[in-house]
């Protein structure tokens, strides 16, 4: 055993180079099994949910009960866990392997938060509880909003969006509240680099702005002059994403806020690389007027695969007042909520992000984190999410093209695909059989400024023995590409659960749900 | 710290490998004006031990749902979730796993939300569901934004019986991107009172049932009428639970159907993070938001599942894109899913039937306290009783005896004139005794 699997969880992943005629007799391979779909365990009469009997519902309700069968299988409590543990075990997750999605900021999700977010102090509560009952929550809430506020360098935020994209969503509505407020709702144009997440310009085009794109240096930062030369009075604001998707810090961001505000524009952050600077720069002292933070990146609630997130949005002065509902008030009685658009307190309010109040589950996961690392913490986890990237660009230069060879990166180091020119080899094939070696892939093809994008990001939560490994594995991979090695590739990969899937028959003939009668099984293509 | 892996001797190497003297020397593309010399003013990292006691202390300040009798709805539920729920969605793998963008070594989450996108339909009777948005609030919320898409018109009618939250929810975003809406006033059993307001311009109609009220609603009516006019039916749902029970929106006629399954396998949470359960017809697949899990092969042929018809989104699609979402509420599917995979259909009609029956004892027990009136001639399990007085002062008053009596209508819309408007739930886990002590306790309270 080599030094590099001391200690590392063991995985269910039974090799399938085994000799020829050792194929296993079920099809199975040892751990790693199929799992039948719920629908097909003829569980039909199952329950594993024991329940006293109830009365038959009343006459009132006539005419408006269900008279067919739902079609919703049941399992036994062991049948369950075990249905779902399989399940599982086909999952690769960062507390396996270094997880080096670019842009994702996938770190550790310290246990500690999860055992307090089940406190029942705050996970047994309900948002319409009267506001007496809840002032630990509410004060929470308040505490939350205190540190984002400070590490931000931002008088306001609006704590009840649920997600990056839905923090956008706010952010770009007090804009243009604001613009309204002013009367110049003429303005309809919001500018963002090419480099932007998707979500940028779904946003924007969302609350019913035009979307027009900024060029890009040949450094990979926002092209002053192109800003400049596209701002005016239509402009409502600028989305730019600080540090950006090609993992560096705008270099120009005082001016390019300058001009923005010059120009009567907002300057929107997308924050989702706030990771990278938290604690040591403070987006409040670059100009920024509205950015928002992801709970669920720098603050580590975890991702769950896919969701649930948290998108509070910290505001400047000047759309503070548009902030959204619920307001958060205190004087000498405690805690209290202003919870609709329009009422004493809230009377420029833009509106409501969604019921209730927000993602208290998340916010609970993210205080639980912000006094474990406490200022100081916070700072060094920047710092060494930013020097574990560098680390990887560093001995990795050789071997693969960094897109931006000069001067540092950020908290993710940017490739493109031009040092697997000739082997027959994408960049698809090469993350597929980074998943042989047991990685996750990087992010792929994003930003779309660089051909061929590979954006890996490490975080702070990677020793540096992983690193190594990961650096080693990336190296031999390089290596074998260029020799010519295209099979070991193109076939990736060969010891996941799955090879490779077909997407394009999954788009062209969708099933998006199990049907009692059995259409024909799908074929290869 | 304990999070950080790096030692002071790693930091030191690194740096050298880096070929910079300093960590300041990675940090030189950030202006001058912007570099801090001393770290934010908040406080030092402490240990576990202390984290614990701080947020101890805050949640000690809370009332839990479960210190006492607890009567509290209007769009968030105290349902009994199954141990095993959040034993598995605590596993490394479901926990600590991204969006499942690589479907190789993504299989578990992949299965998952295919198995959940089938439970999901088939619980609404629609064709197809999404793998969930945030909550039921915004997905009303994208739901009439997708029949913006569809229809190609501009006007959205809301029945004054969905959830206040949600009409705000709908408002700001309907706002933004151009489409009126026209609500109609809050009325306990009134849905098809929309049916007046619908018209040529008219691009979908919302209604709520079980609505914010309580009011079960055939809806078939109010979709005859909204088809016959080329307009699409919402129909929205905040209690899933009531699908074991009611007909589905499928069933009467709906083209979207929205609901908040918080109910099933989700804490209450303070109000997030839920679920949201989106479904429609399968014909508006490509318009639909958020997303889809669909059945494909492998390259051996083996049965497996992928993302797809991402075109719609955000990722590859931009500025055209139907939504700007990105995320769905991943976790919050799964123990969805979990909790429904235990209960099967025989135990969601058992639960459904449960709730109706406590609802039921707890309606019969306050149709009995002088100057009480019960106001929903048909409920599921929650539905609102007219009270002496302003329902925000009684509830407060039975909040310092211990009991949590409901939600004023007041609290959702204090507009209305419905101060004196109290919207009471009961659940499984509604006791008995809780009942006779609520109707003790504001019979006195009452008679003072």
């Amino acid at each position: 055993m080599s030094m590099n699997n001391v200690g590392r969880p063991t995985r269910p992943e039974a090799a399938n180079d085994a000799p020829a005629g050792h194929e296993t007799l079920t099809g199975g391979r040892g751990l790693l099994q199929d799992e039948a779909l719920i629908f097909e365990l003829d569980g039909w009469n199952k329950t594993g949910v024991d329940l006293p009997e109830a009365a038959a519902p009343s006459d009132d309700l006539a005419g408006l009960l269900r008279s067919e069968p739902i079609g919703l299988p049941g399992l036994s409590e062991p049948e369950t866990v075990r249905h779902y543990v399989r399940l599982s075990q086909k999952n690769h997750a960062i507390d396996l392997a270094l997880y080096p999605l670019g842009s994702c900021t996938m770190k550790h999700n310290p246990r500690l938060n999860e055992k307090m977010a089940r406190l029942p102090g705050f996970s047994d509560i309900h948002p319409l509880q009267p506001t007496s009952t809840v002032q630990g929550a509410l004060q929470l809430m308040d505490r939350l909003a205190h540190w984002l506020k400070t590490l931000t360098g931002m008088p306001a935020v609006a704590l009840s969006p649920k997600a990056g994209a839905h923090g956008e969503l706010c952010g770009l509505l007090a804009i243009r509240a604001a613009h309204e407020a002013a009367g110049n709702g003429h303005r309809k144009t919001v500018l963002a680099p090419t480099s932007a997440h998707g979500t940028n310009p779904a946003t924007a085009a969302f609350v019913g702005y035009t979307v027009v794109e900024i060029a890009q240096t040949e450094d990979g930062r926002v092209d002053l002059a192109d800003l400049e030369s596209k701002l005016g009075d239509h402009v409502a604001a600028i989305m730019v994403t600080n540090p950006n998707t090609c993992g560096l810090f705008e270099r120009d961001v005082v001016e390019i806020a300058r001009l923005t505000h010059a120009a009567g524009a907002y300057f929107y952050c997308d924050g989702a690389n706030f990771n990278a600077i938290v604690g040591r720069v403070r987006p409040g002292d670059l100009g920024v007027d509205a950015m928002h933070i992801n709970l669920h990146k720098t603050f580590s609630t975890p991702h769950g695969g896919g969701g649930p997130g948290a998108g509070p949005v910290v505001l400047s002065e000047a759309l503070a007042p548009f902030a959204p509902t619920p307001w958060l008030v205190h004087d000498g009685d405690g805690f209290d909520l202003v919870e609709h658009a329009g009422e004493e307190g809230a009377k420029t309010a833009f509106g409501r992000m969604s019921a209730f109040h927000g993602q208290m589950g998340m916010y609970v996961r993210a205080y639980a984190y912000m006094l474990s690392h406490g200022a100081d913490g916070l700072k060094q986890a920047a710092e060494d999410a930013v020097l574990n990237a560098n680390y990887i660009k560093a001995r990795l230069k050789d071997v693969m093209s960094p897109a931006f060879p000069d001067g540092p990166c950020m908290h993710e180091a940017l490739f493109d695909d031009s040092w697997l020119e000739g082997t027959g080899v994408t960049t698809l094939d090469f993350a597929k059989a980074m998943i042989d070696e047991g990685f996750h892939p990087m992010t792929m093809y994003f930003p779309l400024v660089v051909h061929g994008a590979m954006l890996i990001e490490p975080t702070e939560t990677e020793s540096r023995q992983e690193l190594d490994r990961f650096i080693g594995a990336l190296r031999a991979l390089a290596g074998a590409a260029k020799a010519g090695d295209a099979e070991r590739f193109k076939g990736a990969p060969f010891h996941a659960p799955l090879r490779r899937l077909d997407e394009t028959q999954a788009a062209r003939k969708p099933r998006l749900r199990w049907k009692p009668v059995a259409a024909a099984p799908l074929a290869a293509e | 710290m304990r999070y950080l892996p790096l030692t002071p001797e790693d930091r030191v190497e690194m740096l050298g490998v880096i070929g910079v003297k300093s960590i300041d020397d990675l940090f030189v593309d950030v202006p001058a004006s912007a570099r801090r010399d001393k770290p934010v003013d908040l406080p030092h990292h402490v240990g576990e031990l202390e984290v614990e006691r701080e947020m101890a202390a805050l949640a000690k300040r809370n009332r839990a749902a479960g210190e006492g009798p607890f009567f509290c709805g209007a769009g968030a539920y105290r349902h009994h979730v199954p141990a095993t729920v959040d034993h598995i969605i605590q596993r490394s793998e479901f926990l600590t796993s991204y969006t499942p963008y690589q479907p190789e070594i993504a299989q578990g989450t992949l299965q998952v939300l295919f198995e959940f996108q089938t439970q999901v339909a088939a619980l609404t009777g629609m064709e197809v569901a999404n793998a969930s948005l945030y909550d039921g609030s915004t997905g009303a919320a994208e739901a009439v934004m997708m029949a913006q898409r569809v229809t190609r018109r501009n006007k959205a009618v809301m029945s004054g019986g969905v959830h206040p939250h949600y009409v705000e929810t709908i408002e700001t975003l309907a706002h933004a991107a151009g489409v009126a809406t026209q609500k109609m006033a809050p009325a306990i059993d009134a849905e098809d009172a929309v049916i007046a307001a619908i018209d040529a311009d008219t691009a979908c109609v919302v209604v709520q049932t079980p609505n914010v009220f309580g009011t079960v609603t055939d809806v078939t009516k109010i979709a005859e009428a909204a088809h016959a006019a080329g307009a699409l039916l919402i129909v929205v749902t905040t209690e899933a639970v009531s699908y074991g029970l009611l007909k589905s929106p499928g069933e009467m006629g709906a083209d979207i159907a929205v609901a908040e399954g918080q109910s099933i396998g989700n804490g209450l949470n303070f109000g997030g993070p839920y679920v949201g359960l989106f479904a429609c017809k399968e014909k508006f697949v490509r318009q639909m938001p958020g997303r889809l899990c669909g059945e494909t092969v492998d390259a051996d042929g083996k049965r497996g599942f992928v993302l797809t018809l991402s075109t719609r989104e955000q990722h590859i699609r931009r500025d055209k894109a139907t939504s700007n979402i990105c995320t769905n509420s991943g976790l919050c599917a799964l123990a969805f899913s979990i909790h429904m995979s235990l209960l099967g259909e025989t135990g969601l009609r058992k639960l459904a039937a449960l709730n109706h029956q406590k609802a039921r004892a707890l309606r019969d027990a306050l149709a009995a306290v002088p100057g009480f009136e019960i106001l929903t001639p048909r409920f599921f399990n929650e539905f609102a009783v007219r009270v002496p007085g302003k329902a925000a002062e009684l509830v407060e008053t039975l909040a310092s005896h211990g009991v949590l009596a409901g939600v004023p209508f007041s609290r959702l819309d204090a507009e209305a004139g419905l101060d004196d408007v109290l919207l009471v739930a009961a659940t499984e886990t509604t006791l008995d005794i809780d009942i006779t002590f609520l109707t003790k306790l504001l019979t006195k309270v009452v008679g003072q």
